[in-house]
């Protein structure tokens, strides 16, 4: 016969599968640090840069001129990438220690639909550094990013929405402080990663795996 | 009021066919191997399942293709999602009356 606990068991069976199959849950928050943490690292690099750069052209207007925006691109890249393999090997882990399938369905969903506003606003920087607007970059490149959080969120944890309004915010705001990108990048990339990364460890990962299955608070 | 009990569906009382309805009612349509990996049971235990359920006339099948591959989508039927909200509400009512 169906006792209560049967029928609060059936519908708790229900509602985790309904979860599992539309939100991809195993977001794991030290992949927000790493990436924060690479952020961070990378802008220090760049910042360095510049300012050796200025110190060896102010002094000797002679001294071979060194290709400053190769190195910075290249500074970006690797902080890209690097940040880009942490976020991924932390997911990993965690898929690996609830054993859910890393590229199931809803991870598949999340990918596609933050590759949607990445893409577009990939090409959309790409013109404005080939038409000379360097400075709309730092801002494009948040609000675009923040963009892609939102449009994901509705397949992942909901805290990435949350995420996602904050880095728009802080493109947005930018837009009206152009040339301070560096400092906008810190803030955006850099802390504002580490806090989400710190909350979602507090949030789901602290405890252990049982909070793991269940997404919404019960 | 009748016996709460008559108004669960037999249907459901497999996990594994409660399984695909809950997952077939928040996705518009969902195929084979993202159906097994979400419930985690053999190919031959989740064919039989589904066959039951398209024989309820609650799960309707779609053979399609992407390139040559085969490619089978499930989707829920309207007399499908009527049957799963009945069970659910006959689940409520279970849990209020022991309550």
């Amino acid at each position: 016969m169906n006792t209560e606990n049967e029928s609060l068991q059936e519908l708790r069976h229900i509602k985790q599968m309904m979860e599992r199959s539309t939100r991809f849950s195993s977001l794991s928050g030290f992949s927000g640090i790493a990436a924060g943490i690479c952020a961070l690292g990378g802008i220090w690099l760049v910042v360095k840069k510049i300012n050796l750069w200025r110190e060896i052209n102010l002094e000797h207007l002679d001294a071979p001129k060194d290709n400053l925006a190769t190195d910075l691109l290249l500074i970006a890249i690797s902080t890209f990438v690097a940040a880009a393999i942490f976020s991924f090997l932390f997911v990993y882990l965690r898929c690996k220690k609830l054993n859910i399938p890393l590229m199931g369905m809803s991870a598949r969903r999340v990918v596609i639909n933050m590759a949607i506003p990445l893409l577009a606003g990939s090409l959309f920087i790409l013109r404005l550094a080939t038409t000379g607007n360097y400075l709309m970059i730092p801002p494009a490149c948040l609000i675009f990013y923040g963009l892609a959080l939102v449009n994901a969120s509705k397949y992942t944890l909901e805290e990435i929405r949350y995420l996602g309004l904050l880095e728009i915010i802080i493109g947005v705001i930018n837009l009206w402080l152009l040339g301070h990108g560096l400092t906008f990048w810190a803030v955006g990339f850099g802390l504002l990663h580490i806090l989400y990364g710190i909350i979602i460890w507090w949030k789901y990962e602290k405890n252990g795996i049982q909070k793991a299955g269940t997404i919404t608070n019960d | 009021m009748t016996n709460p009990i008559e108004n669960l569906n037999k249907v459901f009382d497999s996990r594994v066919r409660l399984g695909i309805m809950s997952t077939l009612m928040v996705n518009n349509e969902i195929n084979f191997n993202d159906l097994k990996e979400l419930i985690d049971v053999t190919d031959g235990n989740l064919a039989s399942h589904i066959k039951s359920l398209e024989e309820a006339g609650y799960v309707k099948v779609n053979k399609g293709f992407i390139g040559r591959k085969t490619n089978t989508t499930y989707a829920v039927t309207k007399t499908g999602q009527k049957a799963f909200q009945q069970h659910l509400q006959a689940l409520e009512i279970m849990i209020k009356k022991i309550k």
